[in-house]
């Protein structure tokens, strides 16, 4: 297979793909799916899950996972308020919250990496955790009152265009890490980890402190997303973004990522992300119900699963073949 | 003493892996009441033997004869129906389920209801410890049984399925002698009841005390089928090895250098014991043994990829931070692993990653991989090493083993390391990359690497090493300059037996 051929005939080619063809059919079938204002929705219910796939998709790709995510987004949001109504500024309340995301993501990373805890089990626990300190903190109710100024850049757009403020956010993000990702010696180890821990300790890469720290930054990009949840719908709430850890998973998978790690790329990814909420708002303009837009999350995210091993068992046998000929042109 | 029909004859039996052929054209008979033993080095096709006779492996040509009929075994559970049971050195144990259980498993006693009848499962048990003379509660759960006791229930679980040929594939290797003692009185009873018994042991004192007849097997091909009473330890340790070397690579010579590696007094318990030696710039220092030695445990703990107890590792005079492969790359190490599918290569990630695995970090630009700098590096070193490959985004899986442990050598040799050392670098590749690898570490050494080598291969070790060093159950043995060292003293000292021919 050429290079070119190979690169056509990946998940994520396809899936980015596939993503452009779904935008393109329903802005031309979907009432209002390609209007300027529904393109600013569209960028702000992406928002939080791009930006929590960014570190999720490093860690999948180590062979963890991490399922407290929108619980510690939850437990920003709640302390954000508590914060607001105890008179600190707004301009201290961010980076704090950002911080303490990070603390919860570094419990996460000692439980993991520290204790050699399973990273799956760590996290569930620390998904009722993190939600669960969330209500002692606000408990039922919510704080709205937050400063226009802040609320209004976060959903508002540049110039009052159809650009919202924020994707310059998600551009910058996604950007800083897709370039560590797949052009820094830290991105190849990330994959040896996920194929071959043994494999990567042994040539030098330092496995449990390089899983540490992408519990650490996820945790600080979900302090990031509370904060931003919470000025968006200008609500701290103790159940902000419940079950949105399935919807990054997903999307996550969905772009390519091998649930067993060591394999998958950003752009995939991306794509993952937009195809799924393009789905799901098109589908919400067609007036189906909130509800049962949580089917289209789950089927994508058993098929994105369940596709990638059918392919992979096809080129395969494909592959054993060629590994066959290679063996006796050795014996030759 | 039984010349009667053999139970299980073993009839011009060969089996290859891919290039490698691990057995070629061996007999031998089993007889009832007798133990035999199967001796042989390391890689001289015992544990082919004992897995084509276990039902894992299926011989390419030759038969297997089961009272004097020919048998075909398509699965273990082939060979057990045939009465054919076997004990590995670590049993393979349900550690939650209790002693009786384990027992039964497979064919558990049932109830008229077709319930599981436990209280004739345990019976049972107890009846067989009975039999075998041992002191083992039915009862108890699997899990904290010392691995001696573990084997007894292996033997108990074998009588229960009446296997009237038992396969021991070095069971003592993790014994106490009395443990052993133990072992050998319910085998000899098991052998008086007509019993045939296959052991395989390093340990000659053990097979004398133990064994009427041994068949001593070389590099995949039988050497020999005499009664164990006619036959001298040192006549055994002679036909094991004495092989032809002339086919070899030597090493050339080369003044050796400054003193580079000093390792002193390292310890890990119950593991490796007081090692201490040196290695010369310009050097190639073999360490040999038995499997199971810690050799390789040995080198893992010098660069860092194990941690150690006790002791120190310097390399030019400092001190090397333990438990830290990073640290000893940066100070001039490089490991070729014994493992190449689980240490040395990460299978599914392309050659070129592989290759620059370690030194991604040298490469970079302002932090950044820019597109060509890997994959001119990567083709720089499998050039060098001319490795045949397809292209270099293919994966490292798709080669084969000759050809992979190239890209392994690539990888090492790309980081510039001053002490190489490598685990086993030829095994399992073809003759004609065999004499590649020791052209290639002749000529590093010629350069003023030092090189440690660890190898089961004992033509390798003598033709290659200016120095061997020979482990013992975690400990050095011996050691040997180029000039002392020969087949049998390598093999002497490997096995504990005084020289004395």
């Amino acid at each position: 297979m050429s290079e070119l051929r190979r690169r056509l005939a990946s998940w994520d080619t396809a899936i980015i793909g596939l993503t452009v063809i779904v935008l393109f059919v329903a802005s031309f079938s979907v009432d209002n799916f390609g209007t300027s204002r529904n393109f600013t929705f569209m960028v702000l219910d992406l928002l939080p899950i791009i930006l929590v796939a960014l570190p999720m998709t490093f860690i999948i790709v180590t062979g963890e996972i991490d399922l407290s995510v929108a619980s510690i987004l939850g437990l920003t949001s709640s302390l954000m308020g508590w914060f607001w109504n105890h008179g600190l500024t707004i301009e201290s309340i961010i980076p704090l919250c950002i911080v303490i995301g990070a603390v919860a993501g570094l419990i996460n990373g000692f439980l993991i990496t520290g204790l050699g805890l399973p990273s799956l089990a760590v996290t569930i626990g620390t998904l009722a955790l993190y939600r669960g300190l969330a209500f002692v903190v606000l408990g039922d109710g919510a704080v709205a009152d937050f400063p226009f100024s802040y609320t209004n850049w976060v959903t508002g757009t540049i110039g009052g265009g159809p650009v919202p403020n924020v994707l310059i956010l998600i551009v910058v993000l996604a950007l800083i890490f897709g370039v560590i990702l797949h052009a820094t010696p830290y991105g190849r180890s990330l994959y040896a980890i996920g194929a071959n821990a043994q494999a990567a300790h042994f040539s030098g890469i330092r496995v449990a402190r390089t899983k540490f720290w992408l519990y650490v930054a996820s945790g600080a990009v979900c302090g990031l997303v509370g904060v931003l949840w919470t000025l968006r719908y200008s609500s701290a709430r103790a159940d902000n973004g419940s079950g949105l850890e399935l919807a990054v998973v997903a999307a996550v998978l969905l772009g390519g990522v091998s649930i067993f790690g060591g394999k998958g790329s950003l752009p995939g990814v991306l794509a993952g992300v937009v195809l799924l909420t393009a789905l799901q708002n098109a589908l919400r303009l067609e007036d189906v119900s909130g509800q049962a837009l949580n089917i289209v999350t789950g089927v994508l995210l058993v098929l994105s699963v369940l596709l990638p091993n059918i392919v992979n068992g096809i080129r395969g046998s494909w592959q054993r073949r060629k590994v066959r000929q290679a063996a006796a042109l050795e014996v030759r | 003493m039984a010349e009667a029909p053999a139970l299980l004859e073993v009839h011009d039996v060969s089996k290859s892996f891919g290039a490698v052929a691990a057995v070629q054209g061996v007999s031998f008979p089993l007889y009832g009441g007798e133990a035999h033993a199967l001796v042989g080095e390391n890689g001289a096709g015992k544990s082919t033997i004992v897995k084509m006779l276990a039902g894992v492996h299926r011989p390419d040509t030759g038969t297997l004869r089961v009272d004097g009929g020919d048998v075909v075994f398509a699965s273990p559970g082939d060979a057990k129906s045939h009465g054919i049971a076997v004990i590995y050195q670590e049993p393979t144990l349900f550690p939650d389920l209790s002693v009786a259980e384990n027992i039964a498993m497979g064919n558990q006693p049932l109830t008229r209801l077709k319930q599981i009848d436990r209280k004739a499962m345990t019976g049972n048990a107890a009846r067989l410890f009975q039999r075998l003379g041992v002191h083992i509660d039915p009862a108890r759960p699997a899990r904290g049984l010392s691995i001696a006791d573990q084997q007894l229930v292996e033997i108990a679980k074998a009588l229960s399925s009446e296997a009237r040929i038992l396969i021991m594939d070095e069971p003592t290797a993790a014994l106490s002698a009395v443990e052993v003692e133990r072992l050998f009185s319910v085998v000899r009873s098991l052998r008086d009841e007509g019993a045939a018994i296959m052991f395989i042991s390093h340990r000659f004192e053990e097979i004398t005390a133990l064994c009427e007849r041994v068949t001593i097997m070389r590099d995949g091909k039988h050497v020999a089928t005499e009664m164990v009473a006619d036959l001298s330890v040192d006549d055994m340790i002679r036909r094991m090895v004495g092989r032809d070397l002339s086919a070899l690579f030597p090493k050339q010579d080369v003044p050796p250098g400054e003193v580079l590696l000093e390792v002193e007094g390292l310890s890990r318990e119950g593991v490796f014991r007081d090692i201490s030696f040196s290695v010369r710039a310009g050097e190639i220092v073999a360490l040999a043994g038995l499997v199971g030695a810690g050799r390789s445990e040995v080198m893992q703990a010098v660069f860092g990829v194990d941690a150690y107890d006790k002791g120190s590792v310097r390399f030019r005079g400092r001190k090397l931070k333990p438990g830290s492969p990073r640290a000893a790359m940066a100070a001039g190490l490089a490991l070729v692993p014994e493992d190449r599918r689980q240490q040395g290569l990460v299978m599914e990630l392309s050659i070129e990653r592989n290759v620059t695995l370690p030194r991604a970090r040298k490469l970079t630009r302002l932090g950044l991989l820019f597109g060509g700098s890997e994959r001119r590096a990567a083709a720089t070193w499998t050039q060098k090493l001319q490795t045949k490959l397809g292209r270099l985004s293919d994966a490292v899986g798709t080669l084969s083993g000759g050809n992979q442990q190239k890209v392994v050598l690539a990888k090492w040799l790309a980081t510039g390391p001053q002490l190489l050392i490598v685990d086993e670098p030829t095994r399992g590749i073809d003759v004609g990359t065999k004499a590649e690898v020791h052209r290639l570490m002749s000529s590093l050494a010629a350069d003023g690497l030092a090189v440690v080598m660890v190898s089961s291969e004992l033509p390798e070790v003598l033709g290659m090493a200016d120095r061997i060093l020979v482990l013992r159950e975690g400990r050095i043995a011996a050691e040997l300059t180029r000039d002392e060292a020969t087949e049998e003293s390598v093999m002497y000292a490997a096995m504990g037996q005084e020289v004395s021919a």
